[in-house]
């Protein structure tokens, strides 16, 4: 807890001042604030509809805010020029819900793609990164023959993060990384995040629903609620009285997760 | 600029690392790590101490080129502030099995001959499959008698506007334009005999017996059936398809059998408007450019018709409809895996059904001909 205290006073990564989404009449964020500080794992939680993915998008510059702005770095990403915005992009690495892998291309060759695009190196020295980022994430050399069409839910999820890691990214958004897996290989997901965290010093950003994921992983948690965003670390959220985020972090999900108890256990 | 320098001699060797070493750098480094001599023995020390941003690639690159270049006879050992990452990276090469590289040989003679038979083998199943797919249509056809039900008028309703009513504006108008080019040049020819009055039984004769419905195919063959197999290939990709079958539903009788029926439907009528469209282009023309008036023009039109012109074109459109819409649905089922696959069964779809229905036309030609028909 103490590390997260000290980081909140650290130049924000991300930095989201008065963002508002609409659809037509319907308003999704009215006036978001959000920061995210260099080397903490941010969860972002809200219900259905609550624009998690809206707001991940917006950050990523693939949709542009009706209202506010969207810092990375300190720079504007709606006001960036091409060449800047080229190289922002390379500075991060993201996954998608549905792993986004492209189907046409092997595991290794999707994890090359990028590599291939901004860094011509030689096949060998292509096929050695591919095999780094393979075992980066736990999976094996001949997994890296095969098509997205092959591997099982958890591998996609693996796959799409050793793409994103490819290009070495500082920052890490995640789409809901543990969404349709099994618990065990949840858990192993959770691990395998945790340790590439600490090892490559990786800032994320993660969109779950997760509640295991969320204890087990994030410093600092924002819940999107009435369009705006609380955020807080996990102890200061149990004990927020916010009826969605009472109902969210008390219900009996949560407590079959061994959500507040062993939260206060562990973090308190 | 040199990232990477080896001093020393004998057993003791020390690289210094310096400049840019990171990802963007990787070219550069990969050119040089090659420039590191073989056979060394003895130990190496990294200095890491003037290297800056190193990146995980390169690292990664320098360690396995290093414990390719010694092998067992050479310790390496790391200082001067090496990279966070250095240990995870040692790690994982400890644990990396050395995946060898397959070696390829030229094909041998064996290799060859085993490609055609397997060609052949393809051939064949495929040619099975699509009898199978012929046949399950068929008993969903027959079904449709004991069960109206199975006859879906919704979908049969919706494909038959799209392929059908849609149609008609680009149906009509390639009809009229074809007629007229065909009206115009062979007028040219014709004019010299002072023959002008035949342009209209050419008119008349080609477009009935064989342009109209010929075109009106084509042309549904880029429309429709490039759009239905895209439509089943997407839902197959997106699992649809499957989800039909679970819920106990025939993907045959929802997706295919629907738009076999209204393609059979409607190319016999988009092929009427064609034809009166063609007819109509030539009557325009043999008035403004042959100063034919319309009544001439119809009456010899009437004469040079013999009963059977009409309906020995209209009577190949049921069977262009089937082929095109049983090649575009079974390009569709056949989409597996890939946006790539969709994309290549689609263009398929297209140049297959266009390719039968030429093929079938020069059958139909043969068979008129020696019926007299």
């Amino acid at each position: 807890m103490a590390a997260s205290i000290a980081a909140t006073a650290a130049v924000p990564v991300i930095r989201v001042r008065g963002l508002v989404s609409r659809f037509g009449a319907q308003v999704v964020h009215n006036g978001l604030d959000m920061d995210v500080v260099p080397n903490e794992i941010f969860g972002i939680v809200g219900g259905s509809g609550t624009g998690k993915t809206v707001l991940l998008r917006t950050i990523l510059g693939l949709r542009s805010p009706d209202a506010g702005t969207v810092e990375m770095y300190g720079q504007d990403v709606q006001r960036l020029a091409a060449v800047d915005r080229s190289s922002l992009v390379r500075s991060y690495g993201v996954t998608f819900q549905n792993g986004a892998l492209i189907s046409s291309l092997t595991v290794a060759q999707n994890i090359q793609l990028p590599l291939r695009e901004y860094y011509p190196a030689s096949e060998s020295t292509l096929e050695e990164l591919a095999d780094l980022n393979l075992a980066l994430v736990g999976l094996a050399h001949d997994d890296g023959k095969k098509f997205p069409s092959q591997l099982s839910g958890g591998m996609v999820k693996r796959a799409a993060l050793a793409r994103a890691l490819a290009l070495e990214p500082k920052l890490l958004f995640l789409d809901e990384p543990t969404a349709g897996l099994d618990p065990i290989s949840a858990a192993a997901f959770d691990e395998l995040l945790l340790y590439l965290h600490s090892q490559l010093r990786l800032t994320v950003v993660m969109i779950t629903h997760d509640l295991d994921t969320l204890f087990l992983t994030c410093s600092r948690v924002g819940v999107i609620v009435d369009g705006h965003m609380i955020t807080d670390t996990l102890d200061g959220l149990l004990q927020n009285q916010t009826p969605w985020i009472r109902d969210y972090f008390h219900g009996a999900r949560a407590r079959a997760a061994g959500g507040p108890a062993a939260a206060k256990d562990t973090h308190g | 600029m040199t990232v990477l320098e080896l001093e020393g001699e004998g057993d003791d060797w020390r690289l210094h690392l310096g400049g840019d070493w990171s990802l963007a750098a990787l070219t550069q480094i990969e050119a040089q790590l090659k420039h590191i001599p073989g056979g060394l023995h003895g130990t190496l020390v990294c200095d890491w101490s003037r290297a800056e941003h190193p990146g995980i690639g390169p690292v990664w690159a320098l360690l396995l080129h290093l414990t390719g270049l010694g092998a067992s006879r050479l310790g390496i050992s790391h200082t001067g502030d090496p990279p966070h990452f250095l240990e995870l990276l040692q790690k994982l090469q400890s644990g990396e099995h050395a995946a060898p590289a397959p070696i390829h040989d030229g094909p041998s003679l064996e290799e060859s001959v085993g490609k055609v038979g397997r060609w052949a083998v393809l051939q064949g199943s495929e040619a099975r499959a699509v009898i199978g797919f012929f046949g399950r249509i068929v008993t969903v056809f027959r079904e449709m008698f004991s069960r109206p039900r199975a006859l879906r008028p919704s979908s049969l309703a919706r494909h038959l506007y799209e392929t059908g009513v849609t149609a008609i504006p680009i149906v009509s108008l390639i009809a009229f334009l074809i007629s007229v080019i065909v009206a115009y040049l062979g007028a040219q020819q014709l004019s010299r005999f002072g023959a002008d009055i035949f342009v209209v039984d050419l008119v008349t004769i080609s477009v009935l017996r064989e342009m109209g419905v010929l075109l009106t195919a084509i042309i549904v063959a880029g429309r429709s059936g490039s759009a239905f197999a895209a439509e089943i290939g997407v839902m197959q990709l997106n699992e649809e398809t499957d989800a039909l079958r679970a819920m106990g539903m025939n993907p045959i009788e929802l997706l295919v059998v629907p738009r076999v029926l209204a393609l059979v439907i409607a190319l016999p009528l988009l092929t009427v408007v064609a034809d009166a469209m063609g007819l109509a282009g030539g009557g325009l023309l043999s008035l403004l450019n042959l100063h034919i008036p319309l009544p001439q023009y119809i009456s010899r039109l009437r004469e040079s018709l013999s009963p059977t012109t009409f309906w020995s074109g209209l009577i190949k459109a049921p069977v262009f409809a089937l082929l095109i819409a049983m090649v575009g649905t079974y390009r569709g089922m056949q989409v597996r895996d890939s946006a790539r696959e969709l994309g290549r069964l689609t263009t398929v779809a297209v140049v297959q059904s266009i390719f039968l229905v030429i093929l079938a036309d020069a059958l139909f030609a043969i068979l008129f001909v020696q019926i007299d028909f």
